[in-house]
């Protein structure tokens, strides 16, 4: 497929343009390498602990029932609408505007229960990385210069958001050629 | 609220489990899920730390200030207001590109960063509700503070910012992988389309929300 085919020369082609950079301008490349790593490295050991709770949580919820029952009734919902829709789906869409990890946490369910490279995988994945946590940065941010009136913020979070699920859901059912 | 969220989800997941008798499952999940977390964390170590790695060579070579540089004309575009060599526009152009580069622990500085900026810029002003409330605190402790409203820059900046900017989903890639998948890279272009198209419709509501608001 075609855009798989850019999407795998990407990584390669974006490292060799910062190695090359790097050794044209006869910087010390191994060694900011090995520095960043180890950041990196650091930043995996802090959210371990965030991914361990959270799967457990998730864990739970699914191994009780609940997660099943929560899906149905959202399916329900909006079943007018959207019939033969995942209903996890829906669930990760909702529970990505408050918690970044709680969605993960849902995410990796869904890569479980469906497989990373089905429809539902693949619109999890894409909903994933075109959408961010509105509630939580909105506070985060206006929290910290003390403003309380927001005014068209939300509106406008929203509907980004909505653009990327929207977007997502419909470039995974042209990946997956079905749906 | 992840206090909320997460001992939420586990008081829901045990009651519920009590009632339709799924407590040997639940237990289950509790040792299986931590031991999965776990393999996860130890897969994504690899693919994370190499990122990071690559990103320093990146900015050592000065490719990241390159791309500063190179947004310069749309973060004028987008903060037209905003006076020739402020601060605050150095600190959102670093924000956006740490998030365009997917750098979470870069971008959430520079972005707390630009918002003080933008707080003072509300001050250079003249803005009542941010200069009022500044003396109030100087003064004393108990006088109430007016809530401020947030300025045009700052709805633009935080719009932006939801609308995600990452250009290459480094942990999706790395759960991807670790779940299985016959190619975990696959979505790295149909996420650029994604994340394109809501960043598109992010800037088109922002220029008009900003332009109404303003004729009121």
């Amino acid at each position: 497929m075609h855009v798989v085919q850019i999407s795998n020369m990407l990584i390669p082609a974006l490292i060799f343009y910062i190695i090359a950079m790097g050794l044209s301008q006869k910087r010390d490349i191994y060694g900011c390498f090995t520095k960043g790593a180890k950041e990196g490295m650091k930043t995996v050991a802090g959210i371990v602990p965030t991914l361990i709770g959270l799967m457990i949580a998730v864990g739970v919820l699914r191994a009780s029932g609940f997660l099943d029952f929560f899906c149905k009734i959202i399916g329900n919902a909006i079943d007018g609408f959207a019939s033969g829709f995942p209903n996890e789906l829906i669930s990760l869409f909702v529970v990505k505007l408050f918690s970044s990890s709680a969605a993960t946490g849902l995410a990796l369910d869904i890569y479980k229960e469906y497989g990373t490279d089905s429809f539902a995988g693949l619109a999890t994945s894409l909903a994933l990385a075109s959408t961010e946590t509105v509630f939580y940065t909105m506070s985060v941010y206006f929290m910290a210069v003390k403003v309380s009136k927001t005014r068209w913020t939300l509106a406008g979070a929203l509907l980004a958001t909505f653009s990327g699920l929207v977007a997502s859901v419909v470039l995974a059912g042209m990946m997956t050629g079905a749906h | 609220m992840m206090n909320y969220i997460w001992g939420g989800m586990l008081i829901v997941g045990i009651v519920y489990g009590m009632i339709t008798g799924n407590m040997q499952a639940v237990t289950d999940a509790v040792i299986a899920s931590s031991k999965e977390a776990v393999t996860l964390g130890i897969s994504m170590l690899g693919i994370v730390a190499f990122w990071n790695g690559l990103m320093e060579v990146a900015q050592d070579a000065g490719i990241i200030s390159g791309l500063t540089r190179l947004i310069a004309p749309v973060m004028r575009f987008l903060f037209p207001r905003i006076p020739q060599g402020h601060r605050a526009m150095d600190a959102m152009s670093a924000n956006f590109v740490a998030n365009i580069l997917g750098l979470g622990w870069a971008a959430t500085p520079a972005g707390l960063r630009a918002m003080s900026d933008l707080e003072q810029l509300e001050r250079e002003r003249g803005n009542g509700e941010y200069i009022e409330a500044e003396t109030a605190s100087d003064n004393v402790q108990s006088h109430v503070t007016k809530a401020r409203t947030a300025s045009n820059e700052m709805c633009t900046f935080l719009v932006m910012n939801i609308s995600s900017l990452q250009l290459i989903p480094v942990n999706i890639i790395a759960y991807r992988s670790q779940y299985g998948s016959a190619n975990p890279t696959a979505v790295i272009m149909p996420a650029i389309v994604a994340t394109f198209f809501s960043t598109v419709v992010a800037v088109v509501y922002c220029k008009m929300a900003g332009r109404i608001e303003d004729k009121i």
